[in-house]
């Protein structure tokens, strides 16, 4: 039987561990390599870096960070932020990444999504999408969170997956780094949707919450950063806490 | 000892190289190369794939003398070869994914489309799932039944010889997800991202 995947979640920033409270506030917390190596020995099933480094001249740091993580863990890396272009992600595939998650240039420019699903596949093309809730929908925005687009995330998602992405990485702005929990309404709306599989991020403040996103959110896979990262629940924790309310996941 | 990981432009294949390097270490010299002489001496070849059937397929065939030497290599010496996810689908002799494409022939049989049972079934298949050894395979040698292993695909290998099939995992139905025909090896998951009991098995394969 397919295993619900728990995926740790490193904001990566000049080629260092942040994480950011509605991704501002930004506090430093170690060496991604690292952190990546204690999650993927701890059981995680899949790590993902997210790229928040801002200028230009260090974007570099990444494919550095990307290449000593993957030759260190034999999980699957999932790598995202900044993500503009087919050769972008080659970049980041031949640094070790098994994939990429497109987010501002997947809204500014699908094609972007058509071109490199069908170059490299779409098991390697993740699409990211923030979205925030306005009156009875959901819009999506783009730019770390910055920007409105006006977009409908649903309908978005089910464009993307015929864009040719691989899976969805959901993440509700709302909820985002608030510790109250995804934003169920939202997962579960857009995973009935599509038939893709749905990554719930944003939010998670316990490990209920990672239940809720899998059984009422309906994801395939829960992404969280705070809860494993300041220590607060190891990843070994919280697959032993899914399990016990019969999740089933890969212990 | 030479193991060769055959570069063909198939896509991402650093985690491929990245594995059989840790796994190998010093002791084993691992290649990556499209070279036809250097496949040719080699004693193990490694047959990765992502992408598409089409992509993979068209990709080998761009690669002039790539297929006869890998036939050669496989099918006349009979010397050790492992596909990974479309390595492996490619030894059918067709494939359905975007079109309907010749596969390298190796193992009678066809590559379809998993049935999602409309829509019951999120596809791709993406992530760890237990594999049901059904057959004692070299290549699970210490490996324990039910393991759990990383995959991603949409289609599925289904072979006409059902002796041929080494494990299966059960995702929609019974998938097919390793292969061993004499020394014809193939798994549909992907060991190089299967944590230590994916590295047990790239070990295995080396030290056959």
């Amino acid at each position: 039987m397919l295993k619900n995947r728990i995926i740790p979640c490193l904001d990566v920033k000049n080629g260092r561990v942040v994480k950011g409270i509605n991704f501002i506030d930004l506090q430093d917390a170690g060496d991604p390599v690292e952190q990546a190596k204690i999650y993927s020995d701890g059981g995680a099933d899949e790590i993902c870096f997210l790229d928040i480094t801002a200028s230009n001249e260090n974007r570099d740091t990444i494919y550095d960070v990307v290449e000593r993580t993957s030759k260190n863990c034999f999980v699957p890396l999932t790598v995202g932020g900044g993500v503009r272009s087919a050769e972008d992600i080659n970049k980041l595939l031949n640094c070790g990444a098994d994939k990429v998650s497109i987010n501002t240039a997947a809204v500014q420019n699908p094609e972007v999504v058509i071109e490199s699903s069908k170059k490299f596949g779409s098991q390697c093309i993740v699409v990211a999408i923030d979205a925030k809730k306005n009156k009875d929908k959901w819009e999506i925005f783009t730019h770390g969170g910055r920007n409105n687009t006006g977009i409908d995330a649903i309908e978005f998602a089910k464009k993307m997956e015929d864009s040719g992405a691989g899976e969805l990485l959901v993440t509700s702005m709302d909820r985002d780094g608030t510790q109250v929990g995804y934003d169920i309404e939202l997962m579960s709306k857009i995973s009935s949707m599509i038939n893709i599989p749905v990554i719930a991020s944003g939010g998670v403040g316990n490990l209920d919450h990672l239940v809720d996103g899998i059984k009422l959110g309906n994801a395939s896979a829960v992404l969280a950063a705070s809860i494993f990262h300041y220590g607060k629940h190891s990843v070994k924790e919280a697959k032993e806490y899914l399990d016990s309310k019969g999740i089933p996941v890969r212990i | 000892m030479k193991v060769t990981i055959v570069d063909y432009n198939s896509g991402n294949i650093s985690s491929v190289i990245n594995s059989f390097k840790e796994v190998a270490k010093d002791k084993v010299n691992i290649e990556v190369t499209s070279d036809l002489n250097k496949i040719k001496s080699s004693d193990k070849v490694v047959l990765p794939g992502q992408g598409s059937f089409k992509s993979c397929v068209d990709a080998l065939n761009k690669i002039s003398g790539l297929v006869d030497t890998l036939n050669e290599f496989a099918i006349n010496n009979k010397k050790p070869l492992l596909g990974i996810c479309v390595g492996l689908q490619m030894f059918a002799d067709l494939g359905f994914e975007e079109t309907e494409t010749k596969g390298l022939g190796w193992i009678s049989g066809k590559v379809s489309k998993i049935d999602n049972q409309n829509g019951k079934y999120k596809l791709p298949h993406i992530g760890w799932n237990q594999i049901n050894i059904v057959k004692d395979s070299k290549i699970f040698k210490g490996i324990e039944n039910n393991s759990h292993m990383y995959f991603v695909h949409s289609y599925q290998f289904v072979p006409e010889d059902k002796n041929v099939i080494s494990a299966t995992t059960d995702y929609s139905s019974n998938i097919v997800c390793a292969v061993e025909k004499e020394n014809i090896f193939g798994t549909q998951f992907h060991p190089e991202k299967s944590d230590k009991i994916g590295l047990k098995i790239i070990d295995n394969f080396i030290n056959l």
